[in-house]
């Protein structure tokens, strides 16, 4: 009696876990409060949409997913999984875990809607999931702080170095960032090599076609070596968010970051009359401007067991409305090119920076594979504090990249 | 039915003290002995944890010989162990001064003991505030004295020190509750004829004092080593491995390697574990070693 109920029991819970006809599991890390609100609303419109589908979402801490999602998509696949696109995409594309989804791409005309983003989400001429949001990188400064030195905004790097001498004079750093976490430093050197050495040129790096040693990626680290005297002193040892409070109180002036950070700023007490957003200048003159743009994804996982309604879901996402909806709750830029961008000025200001762009880039530790991005962002939090250390540094690059890319 | 009830009635010294320990062995063997010899088996191949794995012999060992990171972690590993034996003199300088009859001890005792009680990521967030530049208590001590800030923790001259600093505070404290039980053991009638031969102050700590100390001593030690090889979480919450992976040490070198956020090289985390397992050998059979022959002599 009491085994036949446990094998009763059994068979009750496989069922329940294996999906119900009509119910997809989604696994994501929106542990944010506007992300979190986005998501909400996301299903909550998508399932008035397909009142026969329902979607069961499980929210992950942001950090813990990306160690999560190794286990789950091998051990118990849901139907839908958040990840990024580029090369950040390509292990799982390489093991075969991610779902082809190029006839969702087809069928929803996704291929000119989503056209900014198809080459990152392209490998091996399929497409591998569907991107939903973006936003720009760029110089947030302290226009109060420029009033207070008297230094007028920066037309060319040349002038935003000579503006640096100017800050220090008045006891500001010219550049402010925290380099604990190691990523912010990446988005300094990807926006200095771009302007240094263009957009082919940083492909080739983070893909490992050119060489670390090679003189050209030498002379972008040169260019970096003119503003590291003046960028805060302890950076390596506080937070991204230590680092905007510093800007916010006036300590320091420029800061090159993700918009995400707009939300500190003002938490800091900056409003849009002083907060002010630059594109960053140009470093070597007529080269094609390319910005940092990461894009967030949802992807299929190859053991979904409800692909059918997993697509809908990927087209639902995908359509202009809801892309406009959600990127206002996000305060993001919307990927479909007829989706609405929101009023906020840093948003229209990312808008402009975006769209008039020659290409985008996703980001260092997107754009290379793991553990060269790791190595990577080591060696720039490394070399913002002993910048004499450049050819010691750049020939352990290389080893790893020797190591990585075989 | 008969025949085997008798045999267990017959042998049932033997074999109950082995049923007694199956449930622990089971788990051991399972959880510990097993996964040891798994890791070994994946240190000879390049796996990224999800797709196939590829067999390549040693090549991961000499990866390993030929990276700069792993000499920075087995580095860090030595200056870790060395300092961190500081806790058991500190331990038993505590254990001494606080092994007096007056009144209130037990509450000094206690909050001598409250930094082993507490969590060691608070331990590490505490020191972290202490350093932190800014507002950190230390930073304004340092910048009172000499007129400018250090920042310990992204200083690579001092970071490794200063990680290991706040790791004694709850160190010294484990120590000293191992010397203030040994102290307790104490034969008093000793101390008293020592007394009586004009024995004070270094001379009956040395000579009497310390020879009854010595199980405690030893436990400490073991305690202490043992603590020091597998140093992660205050790494983990005050430097992160950083500046630039410049306080790293073997055990989270391989966190990194493997597990952590780009870490995908699951062949070359096995074989730094391998490695951190072979020197963890060393203490282990010394201190084992050790430990059979007291036992036989004693």
């Amino acid at each position: 009696m009491s085994l036949l109920k446990i094998i009763a029991g059994l068979g009750f819970v496989l069922t329940a876990s294996s999906a119900l006809a009509g119910q997809i599991v989604l696994n994501s890390d929106q542990s944010d409060p506007a992300p979190k609100k986005a998501m909400e609303e996301l299903i909550a419109d998508f399932q008035k949409a397909n009142p026969d589908i329902t979607v069961k979402w499980n929210n992950f801490d942001h950090e813990g997913y990306k160690s999560a999602i190794r286990n789950f998509l091998t051990a118990d696949p849901p139907d839908v999984a958040a990840w990024y696109a580029g090369n950040r995409m390509a292990p799982f594309v390489k093991a075969g875990l991610f779902a082809d989804v190029s006839d969702v791409w087809d069928k929803n005309g996704l291929n000119d809607t989503l056209k900014s983003t198809a080459s990152s989400m392209t490998i091996d001429g399929k497409k591998w999931g569907v991107p939903y949001t973006y936003y720009q990188w760029g110089i947030y400064y302290n226009k109060d702080v420029y009033k207070k030195a008297g230094v007028s905004e920066p037309k060319t790097w040349a002038e935003f170095v000579a503006n640096c001498a100017k800050f220090k004079a008045s006891g500001i750093d010219c550049v402010t960032t925290g380099t604990k976490a190691l990523w912010p430093a990446a988005g300094m050197f990807d926006y200095i090599d771009l302007r240094t050495n263009g957009y082919e040129f940083h492909m080739d790096l983070t893909a490992g076609k050119v060489k670390w040693t090679s003189p050209k990626v030498k002379a972008a680290f040169a260019e970096w070596a003119k503003i590291v005297p003046y960028t805060t002193a302890n950076a390596a040892a506080i937070d991204w968010q230590d680092a905007a409070a510093l800007l916010a109180q006036g300590k320091a002036a420029n800061y090159i970051m993700g918009n995400f950070a707009v939300d500190a700023f003002r938490k800091g007490g900056m409003t849009n009359d002083n907060l002010g957003f630059m594109v960053f200048p140009e470093i070597t003159a007529g080269l094609a401007r390319a910005e940092e743009a990461p894009t967030d994804t949802f992807h299929i996982p190859a053991g979904a067991k409800n692909k059918e309604d997993a697509k809908k879901f990927l087209a639902f996402l995908a359509s202009p409305d809801v892309q406009t909806k959600m990127n206002a709750t996000l305060g993001q830029l919307p990927v479909n090119t007829k989706a609405k961008v929101g009023d906020d000025p840093f948003i229209q200001a990312g808008f402009k920076e975006l769209s008039s762009a020659y290409a985008l880039a996703q980001f260092f530790d997107r754009d290379a594979p793991a553990d060269m991005a790791k190595a990577g962002m080591e060696a720039f939090q490394e070399f913002m504090v002993k910048p004499e250390r450049i050819d010691e540094i750049l020939e352990r690059l290389q080893k790893v990249a020797d190591k990585v890319y075989k | 039915m008969a025949s085997s009830t008798s045999f267990f009635r017959r042998n049932r010294r033997r074999i109950a003290p082995w049923l007694f320990l199956a449930p622990g062995i089971t788990m051991f063997l399972l959880y510990v002995i097993y996964p040891v010899f798994q890791s070994i088996n994946i240190s000879f191949y390049e796996w990224d944890g999800l797709g196939p794995k590829t067999w390549v012999g040693l090549q991961n060992y000499a990866d390993l010989f030929d990276d700069p990171s792993f000499y920075t972690s087995l580095k860090n590993n030595l200056i870790w162990l060395v300092l961190y034996l500081l806790a058991i003199p500190a331990g038993l300088a505590v254990a001494l001064f606080l092994n007096q009859t007056v009144p209130g001890i037990r509450l000094y005792k206690s909050l001598f003991f409250f930094p082993f009680v507490i969590s060691q990521v608070v331990v590490g967030l505490i020191f972290s505030w202490f350093y932190a530049p800014g507002f950190g208590l230390l930073p304004k001590i340092i910048k009172v004295l000499t007129g400018s800030e250090i920042a310990v923790l992204a200083d690579e001259r001092y970071a490794t020190l200063a990680v290991i600093a706040a790791g004694l505070w709850p160190q010294t404290a484990y120590c000293m509750i191992l010397y203030l039980t040994g102290l307790n053991n104490i034969n008093p009638e000793q101390v008293e004829a020592a007394r009586m031969d004009n024995a004070k102050g270094w001379s009956m700590l040395w000579h009497i004092i310390l020879p009854q100390l010595r199980p405690a001593t030893f436990i400490a030690l073991i305690v202490t080593v043992i603590g020091a090889l597998r140093s992660f979480d205050l790494i983990s919450i005050m430097t992160v491995g950083g500046p630039y992976g410049s306080t790293r040490v073997l055990s989270y070198f391989m966190y990194e390697q493997a597990l952590s956020e780009y870490g995908t090289a699951m062949g070359y985390g096995a074989a730094i574990a391998v490695v951190l397992l072979a020197i963890m050998l060393v203490f282990i059979t010394l201190f084992i070693v050790r430990m059979l022959s007291q036992e036989r002599n004693g």
